[in-house]
């Protein structure tokens, strides 16, 4: 499947394709998007891309496994439930910052929490993709 | 358009049904996943149609002035989708090792001999 | 009081981590734990023997009227006494008896978890906590009988002893949850107060009819005799504790606790006549026939069980002492012939009463424990048995009715029996030539025959002294059972009167059946032959008739085939959801709340369908998959179109990503064959249309009905307000229900595992070969 328009193509598609799922999961709070979404576009930037250029390319770009993303992503998630704990609220409680930050907006205990899910679903749905691909 | 897409509903149902009757594990497979999607189409039936307003509010407004979808389906839909597809790709993976282990995707040739003789 | 009960539970679950030092060390503390537990309740004598009653209430389901209440009143205490009592006999025994055993410590670990449920058994005070304790003695009896469980007639003794126990509970349990309702009260010592109250009830009757199911199944009443000769496969210590002072006089105390809430009426007494009448003189009969040592003793113990169900019936002050003084005389005798037969087995390997003979002369004490026992309960004046037959016959006789002659011969008859039969046990493997076979046994160890001869000895001196025994355990025991106040005077000696004219009528009787009936092999096997006729035939019958049944039952439904389960549960559905729908109604359309329709949105549902049509038809695997994803995608744009652009994104996708997967898996796999029949084909078609119209239809009702909002709006309006976000489903995912989208990336973190090991666990496999 090796094409060289597609291999071109992703190069510049890949980027573009990470870049969009990035927006899709900071906007999540306001507008259409948000974790799930954007770590779905995210995979399948990473799909395409070992699509034309084989998958063992692609794990290179990637540098880790990316079953390492599941834990990752799982304790973010664990983290911003329980971080209210330490503030002695209970468990859930958004916290956000007083302050909005440029470009991103406000940030909150929600936006880890979305941040936790777009890296399990990465992790998740790249595992089973590559593992498959790789047998 | 309820009706239409009750009509709908209905299809991807009996599709499904249909479908996880038969032998071949790969039927059965997409017959499980379109008894999802029914499910979905269901579930989203339920919580009334509405064109053109998403649960999404105006950058303006605090809090939604006009009619609105019911969010809560969709919450509920999403989730669905996406463990369905947990669950379609474990399903897909072990329906390749079943195929690499009896070469078949008869649901009927899992049934081991001794099996079969026990049931007799 | 609790604390006596939890002490055994503690210690049982305690041997579990501690087994190897109990089996080998540990083993010299076992013992003690039922010693100090009887110690405990002999302190309480002087004080019960007074008429004091203690209480002790523990909260533990207040919202449920299920506390742990305990009392210790005169029933309970001498039960109490007989379960630790007797309890330590039996410890200080099975301690020396299953020396060596591998399950050594297992076996005390059910024995001690057995005490402590019939210590809470007859102590509770609250009717739920009683069945709680009275389920858990069948538990812990089923582990007990079915020790032995590399032995199959063993396991199915234990099997058929919990089923009908257990029944018997599921019955007590009905009869007690009426009985707390009409009263209002769970509390035993509360119900006493209520006796008018609860007997004017109409359903007061059926709660004593399920009482006594749950009594007469624990008791072995007939006709739930049979499974305690079958229990008979336990080791003997755990037939000895089970069957002279504890499980089977369960029942009794269920009985007698109940007298005098339930007692009185003519249902009670004559039930219990009847039932315990038929029962003593059916079980004695039949004890007479067996050449089994335990047999023997089993009969007899129903037998027992039936005359103090009888008692119990007849309910006048002296059947009433004459019950409370035979719960104990029977406890000493039957535990001293159940041991002394478990020595006997031990030693001589045998229990068949043609084989042995003259024991004595290897195991003196053993014979004089044996010959004790035998003749307390053939009731030899100057023996505890002796006054107890008196009691028994003196209640027949005081009967006040017109039927005194028929107990009394009744009773008589029983007893002529039970002295033969306790000949048999006590005294026949003693007496005679001793065979050769016999010569080498040398006598076993004390702890194996002090035991039994304490109780033995016990028993004597209780006939000698009896005013000690009426003082401190019978007077109390009489008061509780009947509820009122009476003097019992029990005497060594009451003169010449037609009591002891039975007595030694009895005893000349039981001597000469002893004498002359020699059981054989042959005659059991007569015996046997009306077996067809025994509620036991009949409830294997019963058994194994459900059995098939099942085995029916499973082959027609569960053949094997995914499909044929399928289509199962397909029609199953069809006709739960179709019988529901007809029933609700009509279905009311209101055409004018209908969204209007768009060419574009008729266009999507064409796709849709068509390849809906494409993927039940084609024959080609990659078309199939991409008809499933053309269907995929068709609902993420009827998303766009009803404002769901989150849900289309993700439906969009996801699609893409099954798609993908789908194709790298089965691109390799052939097309499909055809596998079924064209008439196959359309019984499913037709099966699977139905399905769908019928949830077509139930939509369109649930479309038309009134739909509450509330959650909705709450997300809705808060969504800003408490949440800052705008998009409120991607608030309720994130925030709202946040908890539930971590548990949903933890399902999936789960899939992607089990896909990797999976694939990776194939390519182990495929290394190995």
């Amino acid at each position: 499947m090796k094409s060289p328009i597609l291999q071109t193509a992703t190069r510049y598609l890949l980027p573009i394709l990470l870049l969009f799922s990035v927006f899709l999961l900071l906007r999540g709070h306001y507008y259409p998007g948000g974790g799930f979404v954007g770590g779905l576009v995210a995979s399948i930037a990473f799909v395409l891309h070992s699509f034309a250029n084989g998958t063992a390319d692609t794990l290179k770009i990637l540098r880790y496994q990316p079953i390492s993303f599941i834990p990752i992503g799982l304790s973010l998630l664990v983290l911003s439930t329980v971080a209210p704990l330490l503030g002695g609220l209970p468990p859930m409680t958004a916290l956000w910052f007083e302050q909005p930050v440029p470009v991103i907006g406000m940030i909150g205990s929600a936006l880890f929490f979305d941040i936790g899910v777009y890296l399990v679903v990465i992790g998740v749905i790249l595992t089973i993709l590559f593992t498959i691909a790789l047998d | 358009m309820e009706l239409l897409l009750t009509l709908v509903l209905g299809l991807l149902y009996a599709a499904g049904v249909y479908l996880i009757l038969r032998r071949s594990m790969v039927k059965l497979l997409l017959g499980i996943m379109l008894l999802g999607n029914g499910t979905n189409l269901l579930i989203f039936l339920l919580g009334k149609l509405v064109k053109g307003q998403p649960p999404v509010m105006d950058e303006s407004v605090s809090v939604f002035k006009d009619i609105y979808a019911d969010p809560i389906p969709q919450a509920l839909i999403l989730t669905a989708i996406v463990i369905s597809f947990g669950i379609t790709s474990f399903a897909i993976v072990l329906l390749k090792r079943v195929y690499a282990l009896v070469d078949s995707d008869d649901l009927d040739d899992l049934n081991t001999p001794e099996e079969e003789e026990e049931d007799l | 009081m609790l604390f006596t009960v939890l002490t055994g539970l503690i210690t049982s679950s305690l041997l579990v981590p501690f087994g190897k030092f109990i089996r080998t060390k540990g083993s010299i503390i076992l013992p003690f734990i039922p010693v100090l537990l009887f110690l405990f309740y002999v302190l309480h004598i002087p004080s019960v023997a007074v008429g004091t009653n203690f209480t002790q209430n523990i909260p533990w389901v207040p919202s449920l009227g299920a506390n742990l209440d305990f009392r210790l009143d005169g029933l309970s205490l001498l039960f109490a006494l007989l379960i630790t009592g007797i309890g330590s006999a039996i410890f200080i025994y099975a301690r020396s008896y299953l020396k060596g055993h591998p399950y050594f410590d297992r076996f005390f670990a059910y024995l001690l978890l057995f005490m402590s449920a019939m210590l809470g058994l007859v102590l509770s005070n609250n009717i739920l906590i009683l069945f709680v304790f009275w389920e858990l003695t069948s538990i812990s009896s089923f582990f007990l009988i079915g020790f032995n469980n590399d032995n199959s007639d063993s396991r199915k003794s234990a099997l058929t002893a919990l089923s009908i126990t257990g029944l018997g509970g599921f019955f007590l349990l009905a009869g007690l949850i009426i009985l707390g309702n009409i009263s209002g009260t769970f509390i035993i010592s509360e119900l006493f107060s209520k006796r008018e109250l609860i007997l004017a009830h109409p359903l007061a009757p059926l709660a004593t009819i399920l009482l006594f199911v749950g009594a007469f199944t624990k008791s072995a009443q007939f006709p739930f005799h049979f499974w305690l000769p079958g229990a008979m496969k336990a080791p003997t210590p755990v037939s000895a504790y089970l069957h002279s002072a504890t499980m089977v006089k369960a029942g009794i105390y269920l009985l007698a606790r109940f007298t005098p809430i339930l007692g009185g009426t003519d249902l009670w007494s004559y039930t219990l006549i009847i039932v315990g009448g038929f029962t003593m003189l059916y079980a004695a009969i039949h004890s007479l026939f067996r050449t089994d040592l335990k047999a023997i003793l089993a009969y007899s113990t129903i037998s027992a069980l039936g005359i103090l169900t009888f008692l119990l019936g007849l309910g006048s002050t002296e059947a009433i002492i004459a019950a409370s003084v035979f719960i104990v005389v029977h406890a000493l005798y039957k535990a001293t012939l159940f041991m002394t037969t478990g020595i006997i087995d031990h030693e001589a390997h045998t229990r068949d009463i043609s084989v042995l003979a003259g024991l004595r002369q290897v195991m003196l004490p053993v014979f004089i424990a044996g010959l004790l026992a035998a003749l307390s309960s053939a009731g030899l004046p100057l023996t505890f048995g002796f006054i107890g037959k008196d009691l028994i016959y003196d209640a027949g006789l005081n009967q006040k009715d017109n039927l005194t002659t028929l107990w009394t011969s009744l009773a008589v008859l029983t007893n002529v029996c039970l002295v033969a039969a306790g000949f048999m046990a006590g005294i026949k493997p003693f007496v005679g030539q001793l065979p050769d076979t016999f010569s080498k046994i040398k006598l076993p160890s004390l702890a194996l025959w002090l035991p039994p001869l304490t109780l033995a000895i016990l028993g004597i001196f209780f006939g000698l002294f009896p005013h000690i025994a009426g003082e401190y355990l019978s007077q109390q025991t009489t008061n509780s059972i009947l509820g009122y106040n009476t003097t019992v005077n029990l005497k060594i000696w009451h003169g010449f009167n037609t009591v002891l004219l039975l007595s030694v009528l009895t005893l000349v009787l039981g001597s000469i059946i002893y004498i002359f009936n020699k059981p054989s092999a042959l005659k059991l096997a007569r015996i046997e032959r009306f077996n067809y006729l025994s509620p036991e035939f009949l409830t294997k019958k019963i058994g194994s008739a459900i059995t098939q049944f099942s085995c029916w039952y499973t082959a027609l439904i569960h053949d094997g085939y995914l499909r044929s389960y399928h289509f199962k549960i397909i029609i199953f559905a069809e006709l739960l959801l179709g019988y529901k729908l007809w029933i609700s109604g009509p279905i009311n359309l209101d055409f004018n709340a209908l969204t209007p329709l768009s060419w574009y949105e008729v266009g999507i549902i064409i796709m849709l369908i068509g390849a809906l049509y494409i993927i039940v038809s084609t024959k080609s695997r990659l078309t199939s998959v991409v008809a499933s994803s053309v269907i995929g995608y068709c609902i993420s744009l009827l998303f766009v179109v009803y404002s769901a652009p989150d849900l289309a994104l993700t439906q969009f996708t996801i699609d893409t990503l099954t798609t993908v997967l789908f194709v790298l898996v089965l691109y390799k796999l052939p097309a499909f064959l055809k596998l079924a029949s064209n008439r196959i084909l359309i019984r499913d078609a037709i099966v699977a249309l139905g399905f769908g119209t019928i949830l077509s239809l139930i939509t369109l009702k649930i479309l038309y009905e009134p739909n509450t909002i509330e959650t909705s709006n709450f997300y809705g309006n808060n969504a800003y307000l408490l949440a800052k976000g705008k998009n409120v489903v991607n608030i309720i995912l994130v925030d709202f229900r946040g908890i539930d989208t971590l548990f949903e990336t933890v399902v999936l973190a789960v899939a992607a595992l089990g896909v990797y090991s999976l694939i990776r666990l194939r390519m182990k496999a495929s290394e190995k070969e």
